[in-house]
């Protein structure tokens, strides 16, 4: 089967072990132009953001007064915001704390709603009809006013929680974020489940007096791998750009943070003066989240060519 | 039609399905799920913003607040009557009509959430029309010369818009039409039908417009794909054999059936749209519903932030049954037995 040891065998071999490809050869993944291109760039803006923090070229928080609203120049070549900040040094930084929002928050959402889905998919019955009720009521409301619901009782929050702030990264839009996706993700891993839950294998299992908890997470979980890699990569990109807006509404990261959100919504009072500054973090969002969407719709035409959704996950 | 008459008795026959006899009878239970709904909503808002530890007086106040005046707002706001009681005085004003007052603005919240309400409204119109419009244009266009220049540059621009958030699209048409390149239009605000046409709708144009772009791609993206499925089928085939021009075909025998996914995907974005024009009024400074709700969640406002995001979710939630209904109407298949 596998004639040469290269990485790509090697990785193929190793996503194969833990039952992640139904399909023949890992030859049909980089068949997907999307999702080759998308590979790229998630790649190379994974790459930036590591690197980013040891190539800034000044200090991204450091006001410099003197050196305000300078156009792009060799000095500084996306130019300087309203307090003299060097934009590229902010731009950069911007990358690791994005890609960390994207991550995590879905890293929450996935933690939550893949255990929940399972069980009542699974289960069945009252239960699942109850908790799907009370589910539903959650995506009755439009995400980003859950989002916003939530965030309004950041202090709540703050008072229970007691996670430390850095500068950079605020953990609560990441929370609010997560938690605002639950509802829709547990959907698609419940139908998910259903989908399998008659299989010969689960009934066997139920026939050998397995628990409920072995078959879900030994026979089933391995079985919806795909549909939850879908389901992450998919929903990275809305979690950026959900991450992004409530900065841009001045409701998730604050200053002096080099969040892009943020400094788009800094940049927007000076917009004529120096739209540089507007222009650079703009390209930045944007291109992270083209490269997660392509991703993302690659990964589903491959893993999960059957279904129609779109990436846009509302 | 000579063999109508036989086919009514026929089991498969769905023609006898009036579209009003379905909706009458499917409508009760409609409306009893979306009651219920709405009813779990207000629950959810309730319980987020009102009975979670740290109850509305400290939010509304903030972490350094007095303890006297936490004490006044609690007693104001009935806070300190068990939280059962809370919840029905609160349900019950809602369902009476009567939003309460705004904490910070001091006047009653329903005038001015309905005019924002109204305002939003104008503008989710517009810019559902232009999605419609252009969307199912572009897809139809596309649909038909597949695999041309024009349906790859659509479809590479589409998937490149739908990736931009409406903030930065927002304000880089600010930049671009309302400032230093061309200033065309007015960077924001909005003023009345009554000040002149000109004047309010060059304030709706580029908010608008922003809002469309991100689901127009996933329209003309979807129309496109269904339309191709369509041409391909037997029937537009027969309608191409028997001699029908090109137009008629399209128009009348493909477009139809084409345009029920796009339907539906409209539909289930109805959401997504809200939130974005809540983006959008913050953007173009637009005097709308979301600029209300976000500003209520800078001055902690928590009855104002409890009424617009119910309303938000009522409006949502009947949207999705109004959709339900319509899907009747367009396809008898979708209708009850």
């Amino acid at each position: 089967m596998i004639h040469k040891a290269n990485t790509m065998n090697l990785l193929y071999t190793a996503l194969k072990k833990i039952g992640l490809f139904s399909f023949k050869s890992y030859q049909l993944l980089l068949l997907n132009k999307k999702f080759l291109v998308g590979l790229v760039l998630v790649l190379s803006v994974i790459a930036i953001a590591i690197i980013s923090p040891l190539i800034v070229p000044y200090n991204p928080i450091e006001f410099n007064i003197s050196k305000r609203f300078q156009p792009p120049s060799t000095t500084h070549w996306f130019g300087t915001d309203n307090y003299g900040r060097d934009i590229l040094s902010r731009v950069l930084m911007g990358a690791p704390i994005t890609l960390l929002l994207g991550i995590s928050s879905v890293a929450i959402t996935l933690a939550i709603s893949v255990p929940f889905g399972l069980f009542t998919g699974f289960w069945g019955g009252r239960i699942d009809e109850v908790l799907m009720r009370v589910n539903d009521t959650f995506i009755a409301i439009p995400s980003l006013f859950m989002a916003l619901l939530l965030i309004s009782m950041r202090s709540t929050l703050e008072l229970y929680l007691k996670i430390p702030t850095t500068w950079w990264f605020d953990p609560y839009p990441v929370i609010v974020i997560g938690v605002t996706m639950i509802p829709r993700a547990t959907r698609v891993i419940r139908s998910a489940t259903i989908g399998l839950k008659n299989e010969e294998y689960v009934h066997a299992c139920k026939a050998r007096g397995e628990t409920a908890s072995y078959i879900v997470f030994r026979e089933i979980l391995p079985n919806i791998w795909s549909t939850i890699i879908v389901e992450g990569g998919i929903r990275i990109a809305y979690a950026i750009i959900m991450g992004s807006t409530l900065a841009f509404l001045g409701l998730g990261a604050s200053p002096p943070a080099p969040a892009w959100g943020l400094m788009i919504y800094e940049a927007k009072a000076y917009l004529y003066l120096s739209p540089w500054s507007l222009i650079f973090p703009s390209l930045a969002l944007s291109l992270m989240i083209v490269s997660f969407n392509c991703f993302g719709d690659g990964l589903r035409d491959i893993l999960d060519p059957r279904s129609r959704r779109s990436i846009l996950v509302e | 039609m000579p063999c109508k008459k036989s086919l009514a008795r026929h089991p498969l026959n769905q023609g006898d399905r009036k579209p009003l006899i379905a909706i009458l009878r499917v409508l009760p239970q409609r409306l009893a799920i979306m009651i219920l709904t709405l009813f779990l909503v207000s629950v959810v808002i309730f319980s987020i913003t009102q009975i979670l530890p740290g109850d509305a007086a400290y939010t509304s106040l903030g972490q350094y607040a007095s303890e006297e005046a936490v004490k006044k707002l609690r007693i104001e706001l009935g806070l300190d009557t068990p939280v059962w009681n809370q919840y029905i005085n609160w349900l019950a004003a809602f369902v009476r009509g009567d939003f309460r007052e705004s904490l910070i603005l001091g006047i009653p919240i329903r005038p001015i959430l309905l005019q924002r309400l109204g305002n939003s409204s104008v503008l989710g119109l517009l810019a559902f029309l232009e999605i419609t419009c252009l969307g199912i244009f572009l897809g139809v266009l596309c649909g038909i010369k597949k695999d041309s220049l024009l349906d790859q540059t659509v479809s590479i621009f589409g998937f490149i818009w739908l990736s931009i958030p409406e903030f930065v699209s927002g304000s880089l048409f600010i930049l671009f039409f309302a400032g230093t390149f061309w200033k065309i239009f007015p960077a924001g605000g909005y003023v009345a039908i009554s000040e002149g046409f000109w004047p309010w709708i060059s304030r709706l144009i580029l908010p608008a417009t922003t809002l469309t772009l991100i689901l127009l791609a996933y329209v003309a993206r979807m129309t496109r794909s269904s339309m191709i499925e369509v041409l391909r089928s037997n029937y537009v085939r027969t309608a191409r054999l028997k001699g029908l021009d090109e137009k008629r075909v399209i128009l009348r025998h493909a477009l139809r059936n084409a345009l029920m996914p796009t339907a539906t995907l409209l539909a289930n974005n109805f959401g997504w749209l809200m939130g974005g024009i809540v983006v959008v009024e913050s953007v173009f400074s637009f005097p709308g519903l979301g600029r209300l709700t976000i500003s209520a969640i800078h001055q902690r406002d928590i009855p104002m932030i409890q009424a617009t995001v119910l309303v938000v979710a009522a409006l949502y939630i009947s949207a999705n049954v109004a959709v339900d209904l319509l899907y009747m109407i367009l396809d008898p298949r979708n209708r009850p037995d």
